[in-house]
């Protein structure tokens, strides 16, 4: 077995058990730090992959951004794990079957898809480079990057104008 | 890859590694020694010549003190805090070059762990990351006061976080890279970055404060509100990781700060001692070129600290999302206009 291979078995490992006990434990500060220990491990494998550029993004936007405020909201609210809503048999059953339906698409992706990484070392592209990657965004996916930007901005000012509400009342 | 490469480049982690040790441990000593003559005092001076000797003592007595544990559910997490405050604290070193390439036994060698094309991108998630050793540490200690003080630290850090990514824009706008290594390199002779990015430079300088906790930011630790701070419950060598870490923090800062605006490694009239004197003469001089800069900027700290009083938690939000983002904001557009000054021209006419 190569070191890469033993690498991804113990990457694979790690994010599929954290993924568990993200949902399997109780205290909600536990699943929040099982769940950034997971996107660690994701940054790992795209690591694995020479997607530099995109491991540090990940972990950036995951670990350092989204799951900081998120584990802010669990401190301050304080909640009481303990006080589990009792969910109904029907909602159960539901859950799993969409679980088991979005396993079959995931399958369906995974068994159809064809690795991109080979097509890209033949043409002698470095494609870990920044400069490779912001060319293709800006040349090629221009208004798909544009878009996604002005997505961005209207949901930060939407954000702002939530929290002025009461300001603006007065 | 070769065992050579391997012996080469552990042997730059280690030394890189016990050099941030040593600076942290006498940069408490220096606070002391700045302090004492700034409030015109004597400082330390009982252990060793000049107090030399007293970081090692101070080091002795938080081993030997006795180590308490609150009551807290989350023994595990409790310790886990320090232990990344510490570890985030010194892999940012990993990116930062220390020196131009020396050339011994026939072949090159860097002075640098590693030369990877996002480094700038690595020291700001490592700085995201710093932030979790000090929320965790400050929730399992299982005290009001930690918790407030660790919330207080965390989100002053993700706030200056944004100022500081975009102050850094402006300047990766002029060099085109991302590489800590080109950036130095392209400051060679006297083109140092602060020259032509001033303002980016004061951006960054003042969320540097931030993101270390220093004065005049530091109210994660304003003991009339807080006790202690987040660390208020940790105690022995627990504690002095997290006091530790600070000022390990400290060090890579101005090491960062050096390195992006103040020209690294360079100094004036490094070409013509390359010329004159060997490749290796010169590095010794750029190491030693980088390591005043550095220090100055650990004494710039320590200035600030004994000089400016905290300020009000409201003052440091509102300096750090109403002022400092905007101008770096305008930063990054006056940039884009001077970089395409001629094309602009074009397009108007002119």
């Amino acid at each position: 077995m190569s070191i890469i291979l033993i690498l991804f078995c113990v990457l694979s490992f790690i994010t599929l058990a954290t993924a568990f006990l993200t949902i399997y434990s109780r205290n909600p500060i536990h699943s929040a730090i099982y769940l950034v220990i997971c996107f660690f491990s994701i940054a790992g494998h795209y690591l694995l992959l020479n997607a530099q550029f995109l491991a540090i993004v990940h972990v950036i936007v995951y670990s350092g951004a989204i799951m900081i405020l998120m584990l802010f909201t669990i401190m301050l609210m304080n909640l009481n794990n303990r006080n589990d809503v009792h969910k109904p048999r029907i909602t159960r059953l539901g859950a799993i079957v969409l679980f088991i339906l979005m396993c079959v698409v995931l399958i369906g992706i995974f068994i159809n898809s064809k690795p991109i990484v080979g097509e890209y070392i033949s043409t002698g592209e470095d494609y870990q480079s920044i400069k490779v990657l912001g060319k293709i965004l800006l040349n090629e996916y221009m208004v798909p990057f544009e878009f996604a930007s002005i997505l961005l901005l209207v949901a930060m000012i939407g954000a702002v104008l939530l929290s002025k509400k009461e300001k603006i009342t007065k | 890859m070769d065992s050579t490469f391997i012996i080469e480049k552990s042997v730059v982690i280690l030394v890189v590694f016990a050099f941030t040790m040593l600076m942290a441990m006498y940069s408490t000593w220096a606070e002391r020694k700045v302090a004492a003559y700034l409030q015109d005092r004597v400082g330390p001076n009982r252990a060793g010549w000049g107090g030399l000797l007293q970081p090692l003592a101070d080091g002795l007595k938080l081993f030997s003190k006795e180590e308490f544990e609150p009551n807290t559910p989350n023994r595990f997490l409790f310790f886990t805090g320090p232990a990344i405050a510490m570890s985030t604290a010194l892999i940012t070193s990993a990116v930062i070059p220390w020196g131009d390439r020396f050339h011994l036994f026939g072949r090159d060698i860097l002075l640098q762990a590693t030369d990877i094309d996002v480094a700038m991108l690595y020291i700001f998630g490592v700085l995201s990351i710093g932030v979790y050793g000090i929320m965790i540490g400050g929730w399992a200690s299982n005290n009001k006061f930690s918790l407030i003080g660790a919330i207080r630290a965390a989100s002053q850090m993700v706030s200056y976080e944004v100022a500081m990514g975009l102050s850094i824009i402006a300047l990766l706008m002029m060099t085109g890279t991302l590489s800590l290594r080109e950036i130095s390199a392209q400051q060679a002779g006297m083109n140092w970055n602060v020259f032509y990015q001033p303002l980016s430079f004061l951006i960054f300088l003042i969320c540097a404060f931030a993101e270390t906790n220093r004065t005049p930011f530091d109210l994660a630790e304003c003991e009339t509100e807080l006790i202690g701070g987040y660390h208020t419950e940790y105690s022995s060598m627990k504690m002095g990781f997290y006091l530790f870490a600070e000022y390990a923090n400290m060090f890579i800062s101005s090491t960062i700060l050096a390195v992006l605006f103040f020209g690294g490694y360079n100094y004036p009239g490094m070409s013509w001692v390359v010329e004159h004197w060997g490749v290796n003469i010169a590095n010794v001089f750029g190491i030693g070129a980088l390591f005043i800069k550095l220090c100055g900027f650990i004494f710039f700290y320590m200035w600030v600290r004994w000089t400016i009083p905290r300020f009000r938690y409201d003052q440091l939000m509102h300096l750090g999302w109403r002022i400092l983002i905007p101008l770096s904001i305008f930063n990054i557009i006056i940039t884009g206009i001077v970089l395409l000054r001629v094309e602009i021209m074009a397009y108007l006419g002119f």
